[in-house]
């Protein structure tokens, strides 16, 4: 019975994550943030500048949620559920953007 | 509820667990599936702004033209201060550094704070030029938008200052942080969601 309870023992004590360089990161997201800046006022087609400024909004989310949400060292089961509803928001957008298309 | 029979016919109710194999506790748990619901809760947002911008797109200024970028562009810059900040507490609390919990946090709930008063400001200042919501679709997606945004952020600054609190009665140890970390990932998806607010609202 003891080995049972043994098993079942509640575990809160969280994972410990590897860390990576957190400023680093951050100086990334920053120089990202200030090229959007720039690109946003630059005088091009506006189609390749929504495809730059969407690229650049795109990493700079995924910098966030691997490096500071952890979502790069954690198990693969919870990766799986972190990016479940990214699909059905690709549907979604592509879905909406289609009736304009075709 | 699981429930354990002991030897002498007594009942112990044990905390539900998470899946074995998902291998994470189960307020993390927890805080993943809501976040998955707020992923398709902002994109239900984005996708009816697609669609209403597409279909009257001379309704939609060019960048800069009615908003502020410069001072959004400061407020996003702010938020990811206050990413940088929060992970920091969250690598404090695991190396067992008390002091730096706190000041982390307290960085954090300031910064967050900050946000919100500065995008207050911006909403002031906008109404004052006559951009409100009901200034047709460009108006009524904006405030929409960022205002469920700001709401986010709002509520998380609440639960920052529960959590400070919590830190400053030293209730997290390197070995139980569970509050710092399911807070911290909550901010970190609000930061997530502005990056993401601010490029199709501002910038295109």
């Amino acid at each position: 019975m003891e080995q049972k309870m043994e098993q079942t023992k509640p575990t809160h004590e969280p994972a410990k994550h590897a860390k990576p360089n957190y400023v680093g990161i951050f100086v990334v997201l920053a120089v990202l943030t200030g090229v959007e800046l720039g690109v946003a006022f630059l005088p091009w087609s506006k189609r390749v500048l929504i495809l730059i400024l969407l690229g650049l909004a795109v990493w700079k989310a995924v910098l966030v949620a691997l490096y500071y949400m952890h979502l790069k060292f954690e198990p693969n089961r919870l990766r799986i559920l972190a990016i479940a509803p990214l699909p059905l928001a690709v549907i979604l957008v592509t879905a909406v953007i289609t009736e304009f298309i075709w | 509820m699981t429930t354990h029979v002991m030897d002498q016919g007594s009942v112990m109710e044990a905390p539900v667990q998470a899946e074995p194999g998902a291998g994470v506790y189960n307020e993390k748990l927890g805080m993943w599936v809501f976040l998955a619901s707020e992923v398709m809760f902002f994109t239900s947002l984005i996708g009816s702004y697609i669609i209403l911008r597409f279909a009257h797109p001379e309704m939609w200024k060019g960048p800069g033209e009615v908003l502020n970028v410069a001072l959004t562009a400061g407020n996003t810059f702010l938020l990811i201060c206050s990413s940088v900040t929060m992970v920091k507490a969250f690598a404090a609390v695991q190396d067992g550094d008390q002091a730096g919990l706190r000041k982390w946090l307290v960085a954090t709930t300031l910064i967050g704070a900050t946000f919100v008063g500065v995008q207050i400001f911006e909403y002031v200042k906008l109404i004052e030029h006559g951009f409100v919501p009901s200034e047709g679709l460009y108006g009524s997606t904006f405030y929409t938008m960022t205002g469920f945004h700001g709401f986010h952020v709002t509520i998380g600054v609440i639960c920052l200052i529960f959590v400070t609190m919590k830190a400053f009665q030293g209730k997290y140890t390197a070995t139980d942080h569970r509050g710092v970390e399911v807070v911290g990932l909550y901010w970190h998806f609000v930061d997530l969601v502005w990056i993401i607010l601010f490029t199709i609202v501002y910038l295109i």
